[in-house]
């Protein structure tokens, strides 16, 4: 077991009691849009504070309040991949890569860094500034933003709503060579398709609880869309 | 020919070191406020916020009136710092306060509003990539916010350089010391055979404000092309 989350929020009407532990591989939090995964992730990223309840992860505690202990993001460890992509548009592509290694003050590893360019195929976009990449380019840059900071985990919300159909194909390659290579990753969804190729474990969540846990038998929904 | 004499000069350049100097100091607490005013709530928000702003309303007599009985020799800060030798009555550094806080609520209306621009959510991105507080306020919010920055500085500069009811309540109008331009221009216009030298300085008060409004300009833009443009 990996990922153990035990966590309550109230965000105005709307409750979060969501307990699940994801195990090594790709969890995927599968459930309708606004049933609170996005909220899930950010808690476990440390951008949302939950009211109560326990965060752990590979025997370290990330959040606990009977403690009143929370680790802050940045030092958590865990690369975050957004369904908007965020590139710092200030910053060239390879100026982004390199952000959180250089924030998480680790020394260059030029080998891997060539590596996961190379996975990514955006080696020729690296002078380039987001501005004026394709949404497809920009998340491939998002994805390798937050693996060059060598996570201990990997959190993927959505990261293929923002892209049409054809992005979606460019795209979903590169996440199954990412599960093939062993990173642990937490992945965000509401497509039956995407999640049923990708994922190890599904959790079900449905109006900020856990539905279920398992495998493919929870994706029930009849997924009109025809992707991949 | 159009030349200055040695009194306007003087007049001219201490015009030029009380705005630089005003701008520069103002800047860190500027950028600190107008910070605080655009991404933190707190009790008292509005009354800090109504504070930086009341030199803005308030007739610049009355503000040059409290810094008189604050940053006066006997005032309680004003003795305060003199013991520290940061005297500020009737000198140019006085001027330069009086300047300073004149442009304050400019410059961190300007700095607050390109702050608040700045998307938060790359903020959120910046934290997760392991920058703590500080680095993501020093990588992405700086950077992002600069033009708003430099809108504000020049706001700030060019106020410094008009500023005259403060400036003259609190630090009088001495030549060499507090005559700005704008003392000098009022002074040269109270005296018989005064309107050449006045008029002259008039003249140096447009070019100097219209050089600022283009570099600002194209400081702006060099800094908008960094962000959205190029390569």
């Amino acid at each position: 077991m990996m990922l153990a989350v035990d966590v309550e929020k109230q965000l105005g009407t709307f409750a979060i009691r969501a307990k699940f532990e994801a195990p090594d591989g790709v969890t995927a939090l599968f459930g309708p849009s606004g049933s609170g995964k996005t909220s899930i992730v950010n808690m476990v990223a440390g951008l949302l504070l939950p009211d109560r309840g326990r965060i752990g992860f590979d025997g370290t505690v990330l959040f606990d309040d009977s403690r009143r202990f929370s680790a802050p993001p940045h030092r958590r460890g865990i690369g975050y991949v957004f369904q908007d992509g965020r590139l710092f548009p200030h910053m060239t592509v390879a100026q982004n890569l390199d952000y959180g290694r250089r924030m998480y003050r680790l020394p260059p590893e030029a080998p891997e860094q060539a590596r996961i360019i190379k996975l990514l195929d955006i080696g020729h976009l690296l002078d380039r500034r987001p501005g004026n990449l394709s949404g497809g380019e920009r998340q491939r840059i998002a994805i390798g933003r937050a693996l060059l900071m060598r996570p201990r985990l990997l959190l993927l919300d959505e990261p293929l709503a923002s892209l049409d159909a054809a992005r979606k194909r460019e795209i979903f390659p590169y996440l199954l060579r990412l599960r093939d290579e062993k990173v642990p990753m937490i992945y965000v969804s509401h497509h039956a398709a995407e999640v049923k190729r990708i994922a190890t474990t599904i959790v079900r969540i449905e109006d900020g609880r856990v539905a279920g846990v398992g495998g493919a038998e929870l994706l029930v929904e009849a997924d009109a869309d025809a992707f991949p | 020919m159009f030349s200055l004499s040695s009194d306007e000069w003087t007049a001219v350049l201490l015009s030029l070191r009380i705005a630089v100097v005003a701008t520069a100091v103002a800047l860190p607490f500027g950028i600190a406020i107008a910070w605080v005013l655009a991404r933190k709530e707190f009790w008292g928000k509005a009354l800090l916020d109504g504070i930086v702003h009341l030199p803005l309303v308030l007739p610049p007599v009355v503000t040059g009136y409290l810094l008189l009985i604050w940053f006066g020799r006997r005032g309680v800060i004003g003795a305060f710092l003199a013991d520290l030798g940061i005297v500020f009555a009737f000198r140019w550094t006085g001027a330069a306060l009086a300047c300073g806080v004149m442009g304050f609520p400019l410059l961190v209306r300007a700095i607050r509003l390109s702050i608040e621009a700045v998307d938060t959510r790359l903020e959120d991105a910046s934290w997760t990539l392991g920058a703590n507080r500080f680095l993501v306020f020093a990588t992405v919010t700086l950077p992002l916010a600069l033009p708003g920055i430099i809108a504000g500085m020049v706001l700030c500069f060019a106020k410094a350089l008009g500023e005259f009811g403060a400036t003259i309540t609190f630090v009088s109008n001495i030549p060499g010391e507090t005559q700005t331009i704008s003392a000098a221009i009022y002074t040269y216009t109270q005296t018989p055979s005064g309107d050449a030298a006045a008029a002259r300085l008039v003249i140096v008060a447009i070019a100097i404000s219209l050089i600022a409004l283009i570099a600002s300009e194209w400081l702006a833009r060099r800094a908008g092309l960094r962000l959205h443009g190029g390569g």
